[in-house]
């Protein structure tokens, strides 16, 4: 037993205590979130010498039925996702302190708490030992954001909320609860398996039955965007910017495609993968979401949903890595929530610190902008540089991985995909940056008043970005995570 | 009388019926209505803690009858007052008790007119209840059967909203239609069966297959009516609507199971093979069931009557896992129906302390409490979260369990799983239905009526919701202690339907020859 799990999944959940209960005092309420993520990461960090050196830790919880258990583990994989988790977690609590207060939004007090348990749900995720675990806090998850995206509380809200929840609950309804109880008739239990490679399926099952619990498992985790169920995503571009960088970053995406590479690996495995051929094919369906979601944000004049289709599009990146079941490819797609997460919390951070200086929206009006405001838009063409894979930002290692890993499955067509999204990349993240250290400001607009950002929005922004270079400088603190997943 | 097991000398499940009774007596001699109140409450309560007297003396190994007692009541006739529990019974005997208090507890100053006529119906309702699920002789068993009907219509009749009349009366009559056929059951029954009222006698005997599909139509006409099972539902709506909070709670946790708990102890022990024959038409009806409560749930504008579609899907679930005929199906149902007893009661409580400040319950007029009675809705919240199943709440478990067994039987029969498949909309409508009526209640909309002058729960009905949710969440996360309850009865009762099938199945062989 160890406790140090259970204490990592509690922290957020007495945060979210701490801030309701004070939600009357502006300062001891954004105190408690501070203090909160900032346990967090070192129960987090304290955990890492010991999966590093190959050990498990586990936590059981509750026993709901023989093989049904609510048991948390900290492996390899699950470290990947706890880091980013609990370090974003701490970058945003500042960050969303200087942004709702800068924008004096209402109801502070709810979007800390609800804000703080879709961490407690991530951590859920990232640390369960087996699907119904998963589930449980994937729900949490999808509840606890409702709050969040519609905490404009107006029309366009609801609006961007229903739609929200209708396609999260909808699909795990429906293809996920039928898929997790079928694998419990079949095998017994919702354990993982603790390789990637043997899942927990006998020898001798009906393989229909497998190949559609698989097909029920991709679709089931809408969360991760993959098309057609990803119109959630764009609609919930409504919610205030530290909301979308978080959904984006790591509550939820993250959730998402954690979730699915987790059961990919864990609950099918490569072995099975490989007999019934799923990966490849996998590759390939995932791989028009990275084509048709690029050419969309490309259409994009709003700069949030412009990130939000970039954001479709880098997601199955992560499902195509795991999908082409090669070393290479499972690290390139691994490595990937890392390097998305830090890239696009920094891109989304930057957007919301336009937005509070100078409540523009669209990218046709920010031209000219950069000089006003260069740390902000200079952190914004690092992390983009990450979106596009270019050295020496994380995205690199993901693309550098990725193509290996194609090569090495032999499938020229995912090459070719990884080529030509890269340019799609380029093409809808390149201008933006262009565009605003040298172009012209519109007609009529003068200079006055737009200045940097403020301290509290600009220092998350900065520490973001520094840490989207340093994955790239030095990618192996978190390619030994990966390395140990794939063995 | 080998089914039996006398584990006690002292006459609990007697105690326990005949308690609410005394109760009701007393309460004739008060004029007082604080003393009505609290004689109610005292009574309920203390049947509720006797029942836990259940929980220690009863034999987790054994699926014979416990705690039974047995005297001879109409000798000419052969009728007998036997009583006894088994795993099938002793969780619906525990979920009576422990709901009544709160009954009495809801009604507190909900019930403004004939408080004393009120709380005597209530005590009434308890031992014709209790009595109901304990009884095991069948006449006795019968005339509890029908002697709940009246104090419910009554509940309904005097103390219901504008339509009281119009819904207690249809109450009246489809349960009593459906009873009336049951009552040529059972005479069938005496007369084949050596003029024995006796129930365990009358279970796993060797009736021709035809006797026993005319006997389960019966059987089926009377239970499906109460469960409701679509399309025989149409009087839940209107009595959950009209009746007040403590009748829809009565109605909704315990009388919707009395039907679930006949297809258990009656339909399938003594009419098995009839069971195996038509239980699957049985089962596509539980679905047909599951997705028009759905379905229709999602388009009412009144929290009642929401909550009483959804009890239709719910309850469909319920049959559904009953006839897939395996342990796991089995036992979900059989949880599943302590769940919904719990959940669907306590929504029921919190629609009428909304509905008591309101006075309506549309859902427009209580668009948007959420900001002025935060600790209600955070009741509310975990409850409906539990009605559609959300993990980590019981009838997750019970839905997992059904559903498992639904699988687990188009495997066993090389099929692929339409049936379970075909359920699962019904879990995404029930997600759908809760979380919009959550939505409502909580933010509502643009145009959301002033409802500043709300004021928050008060102690006694936090104390009302508090025990609910403490279940919700114990056997949503640790439902073992309920399933080793139930666990030996099921297991026996579906060991038997191993033989039962395969000759089922020859029969109707011969037939189609």
């Amino acid at each position: 037993m160890d406790y140090k799990l259970l204490i990592a999944l509690l922290i957020p959940l007495f945060g979210t205590l701490g801030v309701m209960y004070k939600g009357d005092n502006e300062n001891l309420r954004e105190g408690i979130s501070c203090v909160a993520s900032l346990l967090l990461l070192c129960v987090v960090g304290s955990m890492v010498p010991q999966v590093l050196a190959g050990k498990t830790l586990v936590f059981h919880m509750f026993t709901i039925l023989p093989g049904v258990t609510v048991t948390l583990r900290a492996d390899a994989m699950s470290m990947i996702f706890a880091i980013v988790a609990s370090s974003l977690w701490t970058i945003a609590v500042f960050y969303s302190m200087g942004y709702m207060r800068s924008l004096q939004e209402h109801a502070q007090t709810r979007f800390n708490a609800c804000f703080a348990l879709a961490i407690f749900g991530s951590i859920g995720v990232a640390f369960s030992d087996n699907l119904f675990t998963m589930y449980l806090f994937y729900e949490i998850v999808s509840i606890c954001t409702y709050p969040l995206v519609a905490h404009h509380q107006d029309e366009e809200g609801y609006n961007g909320a229903r739609k929200y929840i209708v396609y999260l609950t909808t699909t795990a309804k429906a293809f996920l609860l039928p898929a997790m109880i079928l694998i419990y008739v079949l095998t017994g239990t919702l354990d993982f398996a603790s390789n990637i490679s043997t899942g927990i399926f006998p020898a001798g099952v009906n393989s229909v039955l497998v190949t559609m619990l698989y097909v029920f498992c991709l679709f089931g985790f809408a969360k991760n965007g993959v098309m057609p169920f990803h119109h959630w995503l764009p609609g919930a571009m409504v919610a205030p910017t530290p909301v979308s960088a978080l959904l984006h970053a790591v509550a939820v995406v993250k959730v998402g495609v954690f979730c699915t590479t987790r059961v990919m690996l864990y609950t099918f495995g490569t072995d099975t993968m490989h007999a019934l051929n799923l990966g490849i094919p996998t590759a390939y369906f995932v791989g028009i979401t990275v084509l048709v979601a690029s050419i969309i944000a490309l259409s994009k004049d709003n700069l949030k949903a412009r990130l939000a289709y970039s954001t479709i599009s880098q997601l199955s990146y992560i499902i195509m890595g795991v999908a082409l079941l090669t070393d290479p490819g499972i690290q390139g797609g691994l490595i990937h929530i890392v390097n998305h997460a830090f890239a696009k919390i920094t891109l989304f951070f930057c957007a919301g610190a336009i937005y509070v200086v100078t409540r523009k929206k669209h990218i046709s009006e920010m031209e000219g902008l950069g000089k006003a405001m260069p740390f902000t838009f200079g952190a914004f063409a690092i992390a983009s540089l990450s979106m596009i894979g270019a050295p020496p930002v994380g995205g690199f290692i993901t693309k550098w991985n990725l193509l290996i890993g194609s090569v090495e499955a032999h499938q020229l067509g995912i090459l070719l995909i990884l080529i030509a999204s890269t340019m799609l990349n380029a093409a809808y993240f390149a201008p933006i940056t262009y565009k605003a250290f040298f172009g012209k400001r519109p007609a009529g607009e003068t200079d006055t008043g737009i200045k940097e950002a403020p301290l509290a929005m600009l220092i998350p922004i900065l520490i973001a970005c520094t840490i989207t270079v340093l994955l790239g400088i030095f990618p192996n603190f978190m390619l030994q995570f990966v390395k140990a997943v794939t063995g | 009388m080998d089914q039996l097991l006398m584990n006690s000398g002292f006459p609990i499940l007697s105690a326990l019926i005949f308690l609410p009774l005394i109760g009701a007596f007393v309460l004739l001699c008060i004029k007082n209505e604080a003393m009505c109140r609290n004689i109610a409450l005292i009574t309920t309560s203390l049947v509720g803690l006797l029942s836990i007297r259940l929980l220690f003396g009863f034999d987790t190994s054994t699926s014979k009858f416990q705690f039974v007692e047995h005297r001879s009541w109409i000798e000419a006739f052969n009728i007998n007052y036997t009583l006894g529990i088994d795993g099938i019974s002793i969780l619906l005997v525990l979920l009576t008790t422990f709901i009544m208090p709160f009954c009495v507890l809801a009604s507190w100053s909900y019930i403004k007119t004939r408080i004393q006529a009120f709380m005597i119906c209530l005590l009434i309702m308890e031992t014709a209840m209790i009595g109901v699920f304990v009884a095991l002789d069948f006449v006795l068993f019968y005339v509890l059967w029908e002697a709940m009907l009246i104090p419910m219509y009554m509940l309904i009749g005097i103390w219901g909203g504008p339509r009281k009349i119009y819904a207690s009366i249809k109450f009246f009559l489809y349960t009593l239609s459906g009873s009336i056929l049951l009552l040529v059951g059972i005479i069938w029954l005496y007369t084949v069966n050596d003029h024995s009222f006796f129930i365990p006698d009358m279970m796993w005997q060797d009736y021709s297959l035809t006797s026993q599909i005319y006997l389960f139509v019966a059987f089926f006409l009377a239970f499906a009516i109460k469960v409701p099972m679509f399309p025989f539902h149409t009087w839940l709506p209107a009595a959950h609507v009209e009746a007040p909070t403590a009748g829809s709670v009565i109605l909704a946790s315990v009388l919707l199971k009395m039907g679930t708990y006949g297809f258990l102890r009656f339909a399938l022990p003594i009419t098995p093979e009839a069971t195996v024959v038509l239980g699957p038409y049985v089962l596509w009806l539980s679905i047909a069931g599951i997705i028009y409560g759905g379905l229709t749930a999602l388009a009412q504008s009144d929290m009642k009557k929401l909550i009483a579609y959804s009890s239709v899907g719910h309850m469909g679930f319920v049959t559904l896992g009953i006839f897939v005929l395996n342990v796991d199906g089995v036992e979900g149902a059989i949880l599943q129906m302590i769940n919904h007893g719990i959940t669907t009661g306590a929504l029921f409580l919190c629609v009428g302390m909304i509905y008591e400040r309101t006075h309506s319950r549309e859902l427009d007029s209580a668009a948007g409490i959420g900001k002025y009675m935060p600790v209600y809705i955070t009741f509310l919240a975990f409850f409906s979260l539990s009605s559609f199943g959300f993990p980590g709440t019981n009838s997750f478990v019970g839905e997992f369990m059904i559903l498992a067994g639904a699988f687990e039987l188009s495997i066993s029969q090389n099929q692929f799983p339409y049936l379970a498949l075909a359920a699962i909309p019904g879990a995404v409508l029930a997600a759908a239905y809760m979380l919009r009526m959550l939505q409502k209640i909580i933010w509502g909309g643009a145009n959301n009526p002033d409802q500043s002058w709300l004021t928050d729960i008060n102690t006694r009905e936090i104390i009302t919701l508090a025990p609910f949710l403490f279940f919700v969440f114990w056997i949503g996360l640790g439902p073992q202690p309920f399933l080793n309850l139930i666990h030996t009865s099921v297991a026996d009762l579906l060991q038997h339907f191993d033989i039962h099938q395969i000759k089922a199945v020859a029969a109707t062989g011969a037939i189609l020859q």
